[in-house]
């Protein structure tokens, strides 16, 4: 891994590696059990689960109805409370104005609380670029940084790292960025968190600059929210003179309550915890306390064209718990590097799609990364239906259709490479259409049934089914010819034939 | 009650003992089916790969063959789910009544004729994997295992990892073949661990991979379907 998403395979051409990996399978599997295991019984102590559910889904719909309503009244709550509201349409645009507010304060390092939206827009990279250093204090991303790495789950970036591997990481590199790892660091947990604190108490005590994201923005009074566990934000937030929150649009709600169900359903569903350990709140500026500079970037990069898909907008109510990740038996055999995104599993495989578009031979991929096995809609907090919007982006994939481009409704061609399944799939209409012909078909297929391999020495489709699996043989004789040889042709009182004779 | 079958295409071309299974069980439950010649596929495949419009004159057939029955059972839970759930999003007007009177098998059963005790007899050890669209999209909670636990001679032992996928997921078996061949070889794993004889379901196209997974494993527990499974009697063993 190398810092950046651009120009990785497509998800089954990196998966195809992932899976071989057995000690990241093995780290992947292990993470993901242990804590399926326990929200289901944090969910399960909730006697009214099923309404929060509803609720969060029904309040953020509402909310992303009435969006641009919300956005003018955070900005003028925002800017009654000291602080300043800057607009960006996409990465790039959020990344200047970043940059540009890190200049004007004359820093060159800046520490940063885990943040989804600066990794969507590639923040530190461009940082980088400007000539300022971004330091990453949430532990999990930190190791995520330390190792030249990609973050592969929402909640926890190093899933993919064991003890041993993150002892290394710690001992190799953590001199080059400030305070050195103890030579003599064991992967003891303790041990290892211990070094991770010093490191990371240096960087805080010095930093003029925090930058941080935020889970939820409350529009009435103008407030940020930040959920975590580990306190290193909420030091990120309050010590420096100047704070820069970046933040995705959809991420408001109207009001402090509203905040009640969410503060219920978030941590239960992401680290099976009844509330989460730091739960902080921050209002514009105040005077003597925390950050006498406030300035908060609201980013679009492609969530109103997300939003004007009446189907896939149900994937900006995601409230990133990160549960549909932990349930689903694709991301655990994948890995979420090969989701190519800050967005891995089934909400990365739905969302990123819709806010980078299906160019691209891996983004035009991530709507097939599923069974529809529909694990992940059954434990979402806010009940998306991921399984209805992978198919309804599956047929923007093989069908193209019209959708909405940077504002604009366009027509979307089909992507490449689908010409001969489009085929297979109207011939098989066809067929379908004429079952005389289907049972033809059928007969055909079992008079030569002996001919059909268990395993097929040929590429293509068979050959990717039968590499690890035997393929059924057609049986000599189908339901319908043992249905008409046993029964006649009577269909017990109905002579309907449909289109057969057509 | 004019009862209808439809018979899946997966079903009908590879595994016509399932379907000659459901007509055995019914017919003995008194049961008189009718199997109208003119259905065809419900349109799974086409409308979970992303071709919709090749689904579309494929619901309505299926609305238009099963018009005049009371019931339409089918022995397939992801072919059921296709047509309940996801019929309405393709033509709600059209597919409207034949939407509501199509039931899974095991649902047939228990909700409508309201046994679980159907005088099966199947002496062997069996465990069970509930598929993902029978279990999340129908519902059909432990109707199956009921009907399985009432079966003479037959002993049901736990599955790990039961209610995982199996990693069919239809044209995902082939665009990712090598997720959906991992998760195959882990449910195959769980299921040998389980020392059955069987491992049971309510879906031939899981069991496709599932069994394809067990034998090209070398292992010793065989595919079943549960109307296989239901359909025996101690007289007449199937
Ligand atoms: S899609 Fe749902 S389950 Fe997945 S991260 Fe978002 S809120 Fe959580």
């Amino acid at each position: 891994m190398s810092g950046t998403y651009l120009g990785m395979p497509s998800f089954p051409r990196a998966a195809a590696s992932s899976t071989r990996d057995m000690r990241l399978r093995g780290n992947l599997r292990h993470a993901t059990h242990t804590i399926r295991a326990k929200r289901a019984q944090a969910v399960e102590e909730l006697g009214d689960w099923a309404q929060l559910r509803a609720a969060g889904a029904a309040l953020k719909n509402r909310t992303l109805r009435h969006l641009d309503h919300y956005l003018e009244q955070l900005e003028t709550a925002v800017t009654g409370a000291g602080g300043q509201v800057h607009w960006a349409r996409d990465a790039e645009e959020a990344n200047r104005i970043v940059a540009d507010l890190v200049r004007e304060t004359g820093e060159s390092d800046v520490v940063k609380v885990k943040s989804m939206a600066t990794q969507e827009t590639g923040l530190n990279e461009a940082l980088a670029k400007a000539g300022i250093s971004a330091y990453e204090t949430d532990l999990a991303e930190l190791i995520v940084q330390l190792g030249d790495d990609l973050p592969s789950h929402i909640l926890v970036p190093a899933i993919h790292r064991n003890r041993d591997q993150i002892r290394d990481i710690f001992r190799e590199k953590m001199g080059s960025w400030g305070r050195a790892a103890p030579k003599n660091l064991s992967d003891d947990p303790a041990e290892l968190a211990e070094a991770a604190r010093l490191h990371l108490r240096e960087k805080f005590l010095n930093a003029k600059v925090g930058i941080s994201g935020a889970n939820f923005m409350v529009a009435e009074t103008g407030t940020l929210v930040v959920v975590e566990s580990e306190g290193n934000g909420r030091m990120c937030l309050t010590l420096p003179e100047t704070l820069i929150s970046v933040v995705g649009i959809e991420k408001i709600v109207p009001t402090w309550q509203d905040l009640e169900v969410f503060l219920q359903t978030l941590p239960r569903s992401s680290t099976a915890e009844r509330m989460n350990p730091y739960t902080s709140t921050w209002t514009g500026t105040t005077d003597e306390d925390g950050p006498s500079a406030f300035h908060l970037v609201l980013l679009d990069n492609g969530r109103t064209d997300t939003l004007a898909d009446t189907v896939g907008r149900q994937a900006l109510r995601c409230i990133r718990c990160s549960a549909c990740l932990n349930v689903c038996p694709v991301y655990e055999r994948a890995g979420g590097h090969a989701y190519g995104s800050p967005y891995p599993g089934p909400i990365g495989a739905i969302l990123t799609p819709q806010l980078r578009g299906m160019q691209s031979e891996l983004d035009a991929s991530l709507p097939y990364a599923s069974s529809l096995c529909g694990a992940c809609y059954e434990v979402c907090p806010v009940a998306i239906d991921i399984p209805e919007v992978l198919v309804h982006l599956r047929e923007r994939v093989v069908e193209g259709g019209t959708a909405t481009v940077r504002g604009q409704r366009t027509t979307i061609k089909p992507a490449k490479g689908h010409a001969a399944e489009r085929a297979v799939m109207r011939a098989a209409r066809w067929t379908f259409e004429h079952p005389r012909a289907m049972r033809t078909g059928q007969r055909i297929a079992s008079r030569t049934r002996r001919l059909t391999p268990r395993r097929l020495p040929l590429p293509g489709p068979g050959r990717a089914w039968s590499d690890s699996r035997d393929i059924p043989r057609p049986a000599p004789e189908s339901f319908r010819d043992w249905w008409r040889r046993t029964r006649g042709s009577g269909s017990a009182g109905s002579g309907r034939e449909g289109g057969d004779a057509r | 009650m004019r009862v209808a079958l439809f018979i899946t295409c997966v079903n009908d071309t590879l595994y016509p003992r399932t379907g000659q299974a459901v007509v055995t069980l019914l017919e003995r439950l008194g049961v008189e089916v009718g199997f109208p010649e003119g259905q065809s596929c419900c349109g799974q495949p086409q409308f979970n790969t992303g071709y919709r419009k090749e689904a579309v004159p494929l619901a309505r057939r299926y609305a238009d063959v099963f018009r005049d029955y009371d019931h339409v059972v089918v022995p397939s839970g992801s072919c059921a789910a296709m047509v309940r759930d996801n019929y309405p999003r393709i033509d709600a007007e059209a597919t409207q009544g034949a939407v509501a009177r199509t039931y899974e098998l095991t649902e047939f059963l228990v909700d409508v004729l309201g046994v679980t005790d159907v005088g099966a007899y199947y002496p062997h050890t069996v465990t069970y994997h509930p598929t993902c669209h029978g279990l999340r999209m129908l519902g059909l909670g432990d109707r199956p295992r009921r009907l399985l636990e009432a079966v003479k001679g037959l002993r049901l032992v736990e599955l790990e990892g039961a209610e995982e996928c199996c990693g069919f997921g239809g044209t995902f078996a082939v665009k990712n073949a090598d997720v959906s061949a991992a998760m195959g070889a882990d449910k195959a794993r769980h299921i040998e661990e389980t020392d059955a004889e069987a491992v049971c379901t309510v879906d031939n196209s899981c069991l496709m991979h599932i069994g394809g997974t067990l034998t090209r494993r070398g292992a010793a527990t065989r595919p079943v379907h549960i109307a296989e499974i239901l359909a025996g009697t101690e007289e007449a063993r199937l």
